[in-house]
């Protein structure tokens, strides 16, 4: 058995030689430039949006909420799995999560960053965003605290920030590992920017950890919140396929189910490409895909519970909803979303899928798809065609909606690989305690 | 008895149980400026060493209660005193609708309160300090444990401390200046 030295300067060596002695990879340089073409088209489309006005895209009366709203959906939902990995299954003391966390925390991060774009540009004039919060202004104006949409402002915003903090300060012991063991002094000095003095004091330690402890138990009611306070913007409206109290428990369910259906998009590729596979071993495939399965049950239990009730309620309104949703002129959508939330899934049922890295990957992708058109299908089928027949309306996604949408995949996937780059995505320090510690119990 | 020019001396250690017993002989023997390095969290070090409340609970629960009441207290102010508007014949004060901001307000400040007081409680951002100047620390602090005694510390003493440390069967004993 290795000495606790060898075990944590392995580790050590290995994890940030990643960022430090691979060489910049040509297929990196590919991979980025491929992502940062998305991020200049989202600059065109954004160049274009406030020359133009939120006309560009095709929205209109009654469809006043199309792809932003749904963009927006779609990403903080995504993020949502990296909080509760690296919060709940800290409290759950599930230690598999430790290889994970901090990929996945970054991922939350840049997923609810493109997720804050949509609301700021869908308001329209997005340079006075600050609006939105409560500032002592000359007109003695306040917002409205009834509103889920004003709850909405604190819940993102907040969510954002404690997912900074919590990420950064997860980082601080690695930054100071990359800048010991950094050769050049430029880079020496970057990474110990970083790592504020960090030098492993035991009693800082103990602060850190117990800091640690707390904001893990703090961002775990925000995982449930967040994504509460998102399905309040629709379930507080009157509107057939919005008016709905399952809201929050659905929408909670579904993001943490698409959020871990990114992980394993991510994932999959990015332990093959840095020959991390026994860091994130099939195991932490098969557990990810078991969150997947009974999250996906939880809302396909959603769409039953929305069908039973359109069915049980007798209104006429929901009725029309339901069948508008399968047979209307959006039926792809409602097929699609039911394809490959609730039939694709249910594969993860066989152990030998769980653990197949390829079609892993397949599923996550459907997943993805799948979770984008719930959304789609819950904001733009329940808003073109509600009460009146006379303000019945039609939208599609202009090419300025795709390129915006396109964009923050873009941007999204360039702030991945730039991290993957630059910052230790394994957290080196909390691996050290556990392989020694493990180790020290075989 | 203070040394000039010496910030302390640290032993260098190789295992986790080591650097613990080392503190709590250190502690036994009556040494109170005594401070230790570890590649990472070692359980029960920092109780050794005669730390035995973090004081981070407390600063979060403070910062919670401010950002609550203060959420709360912006909702009642702004709703019901000094922009006082009726929608839709709803009372001034409709409690319920203000419980999602009063939450996350919560939630901010506790943890942005966490995270400055344990920066704060910790002297960080401090980028340089003497255990940074202790030979090979640079190299070592990600697999080794050590042990400072501070010259600081009343019973300092360059030749009994370091006897003392080299009791303790360590890899080294250094000397880091001040």
């Amino acid at each position: 058995m290795p000495t606790t030295v060898q075990t944590c300067e392995t580790l050590s060596e290995r994890l940030s030689a990643v960022v430090l002695k691979r060489p910049t990879k040509l297929g990196w340089f590919t991979c980025l430039a491929i992502s940062f073409t998305g991020v200049l088209m989202l600059n065109v489309a954004i160049s274009w949006l406030l020359l133009r006005g939120v006309g560009v895209w095709g929205i209109n009366e009654p469809v006043a909420w199309g792809f932003a709203i749904v963009n927006f959906v779609w990403w903080i939902g995504i993020g949502h799995a990296g909080t509760f990995i690296s919060a709940i299954l800290l409290l759950l003391h599930q230690h598999w999560r430790t290889s994970i966390n901090r990929f996945t925390e970054a991922m939350t991060l840049f997923a609810v960053a493109c997720a804050a774009l949509f609301p700021l540009l869908h308001l329209g004039r997005p340079w006075v965003f600050y609006f939105l919060l409560p500032y002592p202004d000359t007109m003695r104006l306040w917002p409205q605290w009834r509103s889920p949409l004003v709850w909405d402002v604190f819940a993102v915003s907040t969510y954002f920030t404690v997912s900074l903090v919590y990420w950064y300060i997860g980082l601080v012991p690695d930054l100071a590992t990359m800048r010991d063991r950094a050769t050049r002094r430029w880079i020496k000095v970057l990474y110990g920017i970083g790592a504020l003095g960090w030098r492993g004091s035991a009693k800082h330690w103990a602060r850190y950890e117990m800091a640690y402890l707390l904001l893990a138990g703090l961002a775990t009611p925000l995982v449930l919140s967040v994504h509460s306070v998102v399905s309040l913007d629709f379930a507080v409206a009157v509107l057939p396929g919005w008016h709905s109290t399952i809201f929050p428990p659905y929408f909670v369910a579904g993001a943490i189910f698409s959020g871990f259906a990114m992980v394993l998009t991510l994932l999959i590729p990015f332990r093959k490409i840095y020959k991390l596979e026994d860091v994130i071993s099939e195991r932490h495939l098969d557990l990810a895909s078991k969150v997947m399965l009974a999250t996906g049950l939880m809302v396909a239990l959603g769409y039953a519970s929305e069908h039973w009730m359109a069915w049980y309620s007798d209104e006429p309104n929901e009725e029309f909803l339901a069948l508008n949703r399968m047979l209307g002129p959006y039926w792809p959508v409602w097929w699609t979303t039911m394809t490959c939330n609730i039939l694709v899934p249910q594969l993860l049922w066989w152990r030998r899928i769980r653990t197949s890295p390829l079609p892993l990957f397949i599923i996550s992708l459907l997943v993805n798809v799948g979770m984008w058109a719930e959304r789609y299908m819950i904001v733009v089928v329940s808003l073109h065609r509600d009460f009146l027949p006379s303000s019945w309306g039609k939208f599609h996604g202009t090419v300025w909606d795709w390129a915006t949408f396109g964009g923050t995949i873009g941007l999204f996937f360039t702030l991945m690989f730039l991290f993957v780059r630059l910052l230790p995505m394994i957290p080196i320090a909390e691996l050290r305690k556990q392989t020694v510690e493990e180790g020290k119990e075989v | 008895m203070k040394e000039n020019g010496i910030y302390g001396l640290i032993a260098e250690f190789e295992e986790p149980d080591q650097v613990l017993a080392a503190a709590r002989q250190a502690r036994a023997a009556g040494y109170r400026r005594v401070e230790a390095y570890t590649p990472y969290l070692v359980e029960d070090l920092a109780e050794e060493l005669g730390m035995h409340n973090t004081g981070v609970p407390l600063i979060c629960l403070l910062c919670g209660i401010t950002g609550g009441l203060g959420g709360y207290g912006m909702e009642y102010f702004a709703a019901a005193i000094h922009y006082p508007i009726n929608v839709g014949g709803r009372p001034l004060h409709s409690w319920p609708a203000f419980i999602p901001i009063t939450f996350e307000l919560t939630v901010l400040f506790a943890a942005l309160g966490t995270v400055i007081g344990m920066l704060i409680l910790n002297g960080l951002p401090r980028p340089h300090h003497p255990v940074f100047e202790t030979p090979f620390f640079e190299q070592r602090n990600q697999s080794h444990f050590y042990l400072c005694i501070e010259a600081k510390d009343p019973l300092f003493d360059r030749t009994i401390t370091q006897e003392f440390l080299l009791k303790q069967k360590p890899a080294h004993v250094w000397e880091v200046l001040a």
